[in-house]
C-alpha cells in the first residue's frame, strides 16, 4: 500500500487525511501539537455565518479517526530522500517513511508586538484578533481592567500589506474576520461604540460584502479609512491612537476603551528545516511555492511533494478543504504514475 | 502597563558602547543653551570615572541643522563630517563620542549610507582628500554621550551624594524623559531600548533612585523640529507641540522632565515660560514651571556638583524646588555669579510662571 505522510495536523491536514485514507491509502499525520485542529482551536466563530468552530473541528476529527495514523506531539527533525520516497526522523528517535508527502503546516499568526508603536504586549487594553476570538469563547469581553468596553477601535492590516513589517501580502481574512467580530462585539454590547480603522475593505467572498453591510446599517459601526500611526496608554489605562483619516486627509485622536489588532498570516517560520531537506522553493512573499498557480497550486518543485492551505499563502476555511480534496487526486496521480515508471525502468519491482 | 512587555523589547535594543578613550565633539547649540552641560559630562567622565576623553578644538559644527534645512548639500555634509573623523584618526582615537542628538543621528546616516554605496564614501575621500589632504578611517565606536552615561550609571549612582527621592515623602521623584527625534528614531538599533520605549535615560534615572512615568504624549516632538522653529511662520507649531506634551504630562505630576538632545531641553524650558504669559497656564506645582534637565546636569548634580556650578540658573524654570526635594544644599545668593565670582546679570521675571 502507498503511503502518504502528512505534516500538520489543522483544517488542511486532516481533510485531506480523511479523503487519502478512503481512497485506500495508508496515512499518517504528523503534529507538533498535543491533539489535531491547528489554528482553528483558537476560533470561536466562523465568517461569514458565524458558525461555531467548534461544530466544524468536529467534524474533521471524525473522518480522521478513521483508521489513521496520527503521531501527535512530534517535532520532524529532518527527511532524507531515497529511492522510495522519503525517510521522516522525528524527535524521540522515531522514522516513519512515505511514498509522497503533503506539507499543511499552515501560517504563523504575525506577532503584534513588532509593531511596537501600537503597544501589544506593553499597554494593558491592546489586544490582537487572537485573543478576542478566546475571549468571545470565555463568553466575556472585558477590558484588563475588568469593565465593559464601551468604545472599541479595530486597527486593520496589522502585519499585513506592510513591508516595513516584512508582509507585503494581503492576508485576505482579516477585513471579513474584523467585520464578524465587531458585529459580534455589538450584540454581546449593545450600547458600545466601534470604530474600524481599515486601508481598504476587501469583501471578496460570498456573504462577505452583505455582513460588511449589515455591521454598517444594521449595528452602526463606523468604517474610517485610516492608518494608524502609534498608540499610547492614558492615564485610566485607555488606549490614545492618532490616526489619519485618508478620506479626510485629517489627522485624527480618540480614546479607545480596547483596541483590537487584526494580525495577519505570514509563512510558518518553524518548517524552514523542512523546506530545506526536501528542497522546497519558497516564493518571494515568503510562502512555499506553487510549481502553477492556475494549474498545479498544489504541486511544489520536488517531485513527491505536496502543499496545501496556508502553507502556500493566505486562504479561507473553504478554499483550504477544496485545496486538501483536489490535492488528493494529484497524489493519486503522482503515486500511479510513479509506480508505472518503475515499471517499465525495472521489472523487478514489485507492487 | 506591562512593564515586562517593555524589558522585553528593552533586550532587543542594546547596543556596544565603548569602554574608554572617547574623541568627543560637542553641539553647535548645547553651549550657548545650557553651557554646563557639556561640562559637566567632561567633568564626570574624566574626574569621576576616570576617562579618557580628547577634543580637538578645530572639529566644526556637524552641518546638521544646515542639511536637515536644505541650506547645505548632503555631499558637502559628508565631506565635513569626514574630516571630523580624520581629526579623530589623526588623534590616535577610534571611539566617537557625540554630544548632540542630531549629530549622532547624521553621523548614523552617513555611516550606514556609506556601508550600502561604498562608492559615495570613496566620493567622500577623495573630496577630502582634494580639500584638506587629510584622510580618515570610519570609528569603531559611535556612541551619544548619553549612552555613556547610561554605560556608567550605577558607577555613577554609586559615587551619587544625591538620589532622587522626595525627601519629604521617601518617595522616589517621578521623572518624564524625552530622548530626542534623531537619537533612535532614524536608527531604532542605535539606541539603547529602541525608539519607541527607549531605555537610555530610563536606566540612568531609575539607577539614580527616580521613577520614570510614561504619558500619552511621550513620543510626541518638542517642538524644535526644525522646520517648525527655524521657519519663523512656522513657530505656531513648535510652540503647539511643547503645549501638547505639557498637557499630556501634566496629569502624571512629573517632578521634572529629563532630556536628551540639544533642543529638547530649551523649547521645554522656554515655551513654559512663553505658555505662562500667553495662556497664563503653568504646569509644576505652585505656579512654577516643570524643570528641564540634560541628562548630564542631572547626573552632575546628584554627584553633588554646585547647581550653579552645573549651570542651572540659566534655564527659565526655576530648579529651587527640585533642588529643595532632592534635598541639594544650595546658595541662592550665589546663583547669578559667574565662575570668576563676578554677577552674570539676571533676567527679568516673567509675570505669570513663579521664578525665584
Amino acid at each position: 500500500m502507498k503511503s502518504i505522510a502528512i505534516i500538520g495536523g489543522g483544517v488542511a491536514g486532516m481533510e485531506a487525511a480523511a479523503k487519502l485514507s478512503r481512497m485506500g491509502f495508508s496515512v499518517t499525520i504528523i503534529e507538533e501539537k498535543d491533539q489535531l485542529g491547528g489554528k482553528l482551536m483558537q476560533w470561536h466563530a466562523l465568517f461569514p455565518a458565524r458558525r461555531p468552530s467548534a461544530e466544524v473541528l468536529s467534524n474533521l476529527k471524525k473522518q480522521v479517526k478513521l483508521g489513521i495514523n496520527t503521531i501527535l506531539n512530534a517535532r520532524v527533525e529532518r527527511i532524507e530522500k531515497n529511492d522510495d520516497g522519503f525517510a521522516i526522523v522525528l524527535n524521540h528517535n522515531r522514522m516513519i517513511t512515505a511514498h509522497a508527502i503533503l506539507l499543511a503546516t499552515g501560517f504563523d499568526i504575525f506577532d503584534a508586538s513588532k509593531k511596537e508603536e501600537y503597544g501589544y504586549g506593553i499597554y494593558d487594553n491592546v489586544i490582537t484578533s487572537v485573543d478576542l476570538e478566546k475571549a468571545f469563547s470565555s463568553g466575556k469581553v472585558v477590558t484588563a481592567q475588568g469593565k465593559t468596553p464601551k468604545r472599541i477601535g479595530f486597527i486593520h492590516c496589522v502585519g499585513s500589506r506592510d513591508e516595513k513589517a516584512g508582509n507585503p501580502h494581503c492576508s485576505k481574512v482579516c477585513c471579513v474576520t474584523g467585520v464578524k467580530q465587531a458585529i459580534e462585539l455589538k450584540e454581546m454590547i449593545p450600547d458600545s461604540e466601534i470604530y474600524m480603522y481599515y486601508m481598504d475593505l476587501r469583501m471578496f467572498g460570498r456573504h462577505f460584502e452583505e455582513l460588511y453591510k449589515e455591521a454598517q446599517v444594521k449595528h452602526h459601526i463606523q468604517f474610517i479609512r485610516g492608518r494608524l500611526s502609534e498608540a499610547f496608554e492614558n492615564q485610566d489605562n485607555s488606549v490614545l491612537i492618532k490616526i489619519e483619516d485618508t478620506l479626510l486627509g485629517k489627522p485624527l485622536k480618540m480614546n479607545l476603551d480596547l483596541m483590537v489588532l487584526l494580525v495577519g498570516m505570514q509563512p510558518s517560520g518553524g518548517i524552514a528545516g523542512i523546506l530545506r531537506d526536501l528542497e522546497v522553493e519558497k516564493d518571494a512573499d515568503g510562502f512555499v511555492k506553487q510549481t502553477d498557480n492556475q494549474l498545479a497550486p498544489s504541486k511544489t518543485n520536488t517531485p513527491g511533494v505536496f502543499a496545501i492551505g496556508t502553507v502556500t499563502g493566505p486562504k479561507t476555511i473553504e478554499e483550504t478543504i477544496s485545496e486538501a480534496r483536489a490535492v488528493t487526486l494529484e497524489i493519486a496521480d503522482y503515486l500511479h504514475n510513479k509506480v508505472a515508471s518503475r515499471i517499465l525502468m525495472n521489472e523487478n519491482y514489485s507492487l | 502597563m506591562i512593564i515586562e512587555g517593555k524589558k522585553r523589547l528593552w533586550q532587543e535594543y542594546q547596543k556596544e558602547i565603548a569602554d574608554d578613550n572617547y574623541f568627543f565633539v560637542r553641539s553647535c547649540i548645547r553651549q550657548s543653551f545650557f553651557p554646563g552641560a557639556e561640562v559637566m559630562f567632561l567633568n564626570i567622565m574624566r574626574d569621576q570615572l576616570g576617562k579618557d576623553v580628547y577634543e580637538n578644538p578645530g572639529h566644526t559644527t556637524c552641518t546638521g541643522i544646515g542639511y536637515h534645512t536644505d541650506v547645505v548639500p548632503l555631499e558637502t555634509t559628508m565631506t565635513v563630517v569626514a574630516r571630523q573623523f580624520a581629526l579623530m584618526t589623526e588623534a590616535g582615537y577610534k571611539n566617537y563620542a557625540v554630544s548632540c542628538i542630531t549629530s549622532f543621528g547624521l553621523y548614523s546616516e552617513i555611516l550606514e549610507t556609506w556601508k550600502h554605496y561604498p562608492e559615495i564614501e570613496a566620493r567622500v575621500r577623495e573630496n577630502l582628500k582634494k580639500a584638506t589632504g587629510r584622510e580618515f578611517r570610519i570609528p569603531e565606536n559611535v556612541a551619544h554621550a548619553s549612552d555613556i552615561m547610561y554605560k556608567y550609571r550605577f558607577e555613577i549612582a554609586e559615587k551619587a551624594k544625591y538620589k532622587l527621592i522626595n525627601q519629604d515623602t521617601g518617595e522616589p521623584l517621578k521623572v518624564v524623559e524625552h530622548i530626542g527625534c534623531h537619537y533612535a528614531k532614524m536608527f531604532p538599533h542605535k539606541g539603547v531600548g529602541g525608539a519607541e520605549y527607549p531605555y537610555v535615560l530610563v536606566g540612568l534615572t531609575e539607577a539614580l533612585g527616580g521613577e520614570i512615568v510614561d504619558y500619552p504624549e511621550r513620543r510626541h516632538c518638542c517642538g524644535f523640529g526644525f522646520r517648525q522653529y527655524i521657519v519663523k511662520m512656522n513657530r505656531g507649531y513648535s510652540l503647539s507641540c511643547a503645549k501638547t506634551k505639557f498637557e499630556s504630562m501634566k496629569p502624571y505630576k512629573p517632578d521634572l522632565i529629563l532630556t536628551n538632545c540639544p533642543g529638547c531641553p530649551y523649547f521645554l524650558d522656554r515655551w513654559q515660560y512663553v505658555i505662562g504669559e500667553m495662556e497664563g497656564i503653568t504646569y509644576g506645582a505652585n505656579g512654577y514651571g516643570i524643570p528641564v534637565f540634560t541628562y548630564e546636569e542631572l547626573a552632575a548634580l546628584c554627584l553633588g556638583y554646585d547647581p550653579w556650578e552645573i549651570g542651572l540658573q540659566t534655564h527659565q524654570v526655576s530648579c529651587e524646588p527640585l533642588l529643595r526635594k532632592i534635598g541639594v544644599s544650595f546658595d541662592l545668593n550665589r546663583k547669578y555669579l559667574g565662575i570668576n565670582g563676578k554677577e552674570i546679570g539676571r533676567p527679568a521675571k516673567p509675570s505669570i510662571l513663579m521664578v525665584e
